[in-house]
């Protein structure tokens, strides 16, 4: 008999995640012949997105829809899984290394007795052995695991694998009823966005990160507007988080966050290694610095010794010119 | 209030990782309190402040994490437990069974612990434990308001605040910004050395060894590959930037 993966879908802004896509493409870099594949969509209003994530997926989608599913709550989305469980025994897990994959995977595991294997970056095919690359101290190394037996959960950091492409002949979708517990010990009362329509940091392409050099709050204003212009977001170091300019949610670093993004503008950022250790995976890194012994020059691809305030804007707008 | 903070000993983050042997070296080695565990230290000794009770900090690991566990009774916990286990072999599944097995003989209203380890960045071991218990749990929290039963959470979410509202008992893993965490003083430390200290074997804890044998093992080591020094643009910065632009779309063609 062959395994079955489960792949928890996720939802943000109505649409689907690309790292869903890239857990199912991780899932058929694992699979052997025989093996099946089911992906589970929990939201509100999800029909349309259950049809689009039938597309890609060569099994069966599992779609619960329910208005207090609108929102991530652990108790209830550990709920829908056991109930999923009754109709599919899981071998394998797979969840995007996001806020909601980071929550529910340990929850998921700790339910199957299962081992978790986290924020994986590559996956490979050894000896019949599948085995997980994963990054330990944000960076600085690297190891590859593989699970001694099953139930086994995974999650995928966003940007590292492609995403799935269509399959020739859809999934099936299977509707499933919630039945809401009525006594969930935690309740969601309220969710502040961040302002909407920017797109999220662990998952963009472009990331524009300020350090001490942006001097002030107001000082990431011209790294804002070259990161919209590059559709990225705008990250930070820790020395900017300390000194009170940003806030702690868009730190990268040991202590922080880490990003994979295909470009990496760092400006007014020296470089130390807790900060190097969450970016110097970036396929391109970009730095920008007026001191030109600043550490970060030696770990990038191209390099402007310069004042940021002046260098920035000039960018900004050469985008501007060529993006049009 | 019976507080119990899951805490674990880490890297410095300043070191360098070094590999020997397809090991990570220790050798010279400054070893810390996991600095998401700080926060969740600090955050258990406010709520002590606020409501009265005991700060138990437990920690799972060798020896020398003892450090760590008087790093946090110098800070101003009462109690601390190590559960002596080697590392080598441990995963976070067998963590959280030991972790568990210690908590699930205690009473406890609240477990703090570290949104992840700056380590091995697994992040899951406070999570797994809050569902061995059957409690509640909400994860990378940036404020905690409690009140009788019931706890208050805001919680970070990709930059999203959620806010979230939890029976207690329940556990709650630390999120920058929840707090700024002392430095523990030094008539903290001279307490923290008479202060109750137990070790547990994990045989103590009604745990034989398959209890606990590890789901996932690593088969091999690496660094990143190094990266090279690049170019530095010349000219004024207009042109710089002109450049940096061209050479994108051309060279590295990302744009």
């Amino acid at each position: 008999m062959g395994k079955t993966y489960v792949v928890v879908a996720e939802v943000r802004g109505g649409s689907l995640r690309q790292v869903t896509l890239e857990a199912l493409q991780a899932v058929s870099i694992a699979k052997e012949d025989g093996d099946v594949t089911t992906a589970v969509l929990i939201g509100s209003q999800i029909t349309p997105l259950a049809a689009e994530l039938a597309n890609v997926v060569d099994g069966q989608v599992y779609s619960i829809d329910h208005p207090e599913l609108e929102v991530y709550n652990p108790e209830a989305y550990l709920n829908v899984m056991k109930q999923v469980f009754e109709h599919v025994a899981p071998d394998v897990v797979v969840l995007g290394h996001t806020a909601l994959g980071r929550d529910l995977a340990p929850a998921l595991a700790a339910h199957l007795g299962a081992g978790q294997i986290s924020d994986v970056t590559a996956i490979d095919k050894q000896d019949g052995d599948v085995l997980f690359t994963r990054p330990l101290y944000a960076g600085k190394a690297f190891e590859q695991k593989r699970f001694n037996g099953g139930p086994q959960v995974v999650t995928i950091r966003p940007n590292n694998v492609e995403p799935a492409a269509a399959v020739s002949s859809p999934a099936e979708i299977i509707e499933l009823d919630y039945a809401p517990s009525g006594s969930l010990r935690s309740i969601v009362k309220d969710i502040v966005r961040k302002t909407s329509g920017k797109v999220d940091l662990t998952e963009a392409k472009i990331v524009v990160s300020g350090g001490r050099g942006v001097k002030s709050a107001e000082g990431f204003k011209p790294l804002e507007e070259l990161a919209d212009v590059l559709h990225g977001a705008v990250g930070a170091s820790r020395a900017a988080c300390d000194a009170g300019y940003c806030d702690y949610s868009m730190q990268i670093g040991q202590t922080g966050k880490v990003v994979t993004p295909e470009i990496y503008i760092a400006c007014g950022i020296s470089g130390a290694i807790q900060h190097l250790a969450g970016m110097s995976q970036s396929r391109v890194i970009i730095a920008i610095n007026k001191d030109p012994e600043a550490p970060i020059f030696k770990v990038a691809d191209y390099g402007i010794v310069g004042d940021l305030f002046e260098v920035v804007p000039l960018l900004t707008q050469e985008f501007r010119k060529v993006l049009v | 209030m019976n507080i119990f903070v899951l805490l674990k000993q880490t890297f410095d983050t300043e070191e360098k990782i070094v590999i020997e042997n397809g090991k990570i070296s220790d050798d010279g080695v400054k070893y810390v309190m996991n600095p998401y565990d700080e926060y969740a230290v600090e955050e258990a000794l406010l709520q002590r402040d606020q409501h009265g009770g005991k700060i138990t900090v437990v920690g799972v690991g060798p020896d020398r994490t003892a450090e760590a566990l008087r790093t946090a009774l110098a800070m101003g916990a009462d109690e601390a437990v190590l559960i002596n286990h080697d590392g080598a072999e441990a995963d976070e599944y067998t963590i959280s069974r030991l972790l568990a097995a210690y908590l699930g003989q205690q009473s406890y209203d609240l477990i703090l612990g570290g949104n992840f380890s700056v380590d091995s960045g697994g992040g899951q071991v406070a999570v797994r434990v809050a569902r061995l218990l059957d409690i509640p749990h909400t994860s990378s929290i940036t404020k905690l308001t409690i009140n009788g039963q019931q706890a208050m959470v805001q919680r970070d979410a990709e930059g999203d605040t959620e806010t979230l509202e939890v029976a207690l008992p329940a556990v709650f893993t630390a999120q920058q910004g929840l707090n700024e965490p002392r430095y523990p003083s030094l008539p903290g430390i001279m307490k923290a050395k008479k202060k109750p200290f137990q070790q547990l074997a994990s045989s103590e804890l009604g745990l034989n060894g398959s209890d606990t044998e590890a789901k996932t093992t690593r088969v091999s080591l690496s660094l990143p590959p190094q990266r090279q020094a690049g170019r530095i643009l010349q000219g004024d910065y207009a042109q710089q930037a002109v450049e940096l632009v061209h050479l994108l779309r051309t060279e590295a063609k990302l744009i």
